[in-house]
């Protein structure tokens, strides 16, 4: 069966970029995402965890877990789709997006906490 | 000047040649431009959560997430857009088998989902703004109201752009050029969809955590 696929992709030079999207695939992440959403909702809307920061932890991955699932079965990226350029671009999207986001997240942080009104010398100011 | 220009060079035929026919083309330039597209909508999105983090608690006196968010209507707004994201699916394994009636329907089936989404979105924005908890209220809601709208804006347009291609579709059937427009459509909605993943975790789900 596979191989008929192969020998038919290669007969008709790659005419449709999505030409190994199936059934089978789509339903497959659409369950996995299904799941992955009710699980983040239930914990959060029933409070099972006592601790914030644990339920948080658990959302922020469930979430990841989910993207990655959305990536492979509805958006068919493999590292061989384009030629690699597609996974090439992902990957330096990627780095800017988590530099962006933990470096804002960092540097904000520790400019609320030094700037404190605690810390200023209100006769100081202009 | 113009001493320069056009100089053939001993041994060469004068006519410019460029080999291109054994250059390796890429087979689907526009899906990978349009993949660099997304990608950098995907920095824009990167930027607006940032916002969000740095911003997301600074409350100045007014609501909470909290007190505002109405997780029920979140969770059926999720499940529009992943079940609309399943029927895009459903209308690119028609086109593949050139089913274009069923493609056709799936379509509109899709673009009546996202259509639902929005209206519950702009329904939620409505009663915030009525209630007080519009996007000047507090940093918390500005950044809210434009990390969110962003996304329901992307959404808007992916549904005039769906309601186009159906349009083309029925004109000039499954032709190549149609399918192309179909797939480039199709990176569009997903992505959406996995922007929206962040949007509901990092957004409301955090957001109502004490």
């Amino acid at each position: 069966m596979s191989a008929h696929t192969e020998h038919h992709d290669d007969g008709h030079g790659h005419d449709d970029g999505a030409s190994h999207s199936t059934l089978k695939g789509y339903m497959t992440g659409f369950v996995l995402a299904a799941i992955l959403t009710a699980i983040p909702f239930w914990l959060v809307m029933t409070g099972q965890f006592e601790k914030s920061s644990t339920t948080a932890a658990v959302v922020l991955g469930l979430a990841a877990v989910q993207m990655i699932v959305h990536m492979i079965y509805f958006l068919h990226m493999d590292a061989k789709s384009q030629g690699g350029w597609n996974m090439l671009a992902l990957i330096f999207t990627l780095v800017m997006v988590v530099i962006t986001l933990s470096g804002s997240i960092w540097v904000m942080y520790h400019l609320d906490h030094n700037m404190m009104p605690s810390m200023m010398d209100v006769k100081s100011l202009p | 000047m113009s001493d320069i220009q056009a100089i053939p060079l001993p041994g060469q035929p004068s006519t410019l040649s460029f080999h291109l026919s054994e250059e390796h083309h890429p087979q689907h330039g526009t899906l990978l431009g349009f993949w660099l597209y997304l990608m950098s909508d995907c920095l824009v999105f990167a930027c607006l959560f940032a916002v969000y983090a740095v911003l997301g608690r600074n409350y100045a006196g007014g609501p909470t997430g909290a007190q505002i968010f109405e997780l029920p209507v979140v969770a059926l707004n999720t499940a529009f857009l992943l079940l609309s994201s399943i029927t895009y699916g459903f209308a690119m394994l028609e086109m593949q088998r050139n089913g274009k009636r069923a493609m056709l329907a799936w379509l509109a089936i899709t673009g009546l989902l996202g259509a639902c989404f929005l209206f519950l979105e702009l329904r939620e924005f409505g009663h915030l703004i009525a209630i007080g908890a519009g996007p000047q209220r507090s940093a918390f809601l500005s950044s809210f109201f434009t990390l969110v709208g962003t996304h329901g804006l992307h959404v808007t347009f992916g549904i005039v752009w769906l309601v186009t291609l159906m349009v083309q579709v029925g004109k000039k059937g499954l032709i190549a050029e149609n399918k192309r427009r179909l797939m480039c459509l199709s990176m569009f909605w997903h992505f959406l969809d996995v922007v929206w993943i962040g949007v509901f975790s990092f957004v409301y789900l955090m957001g109502v955590l004490p």
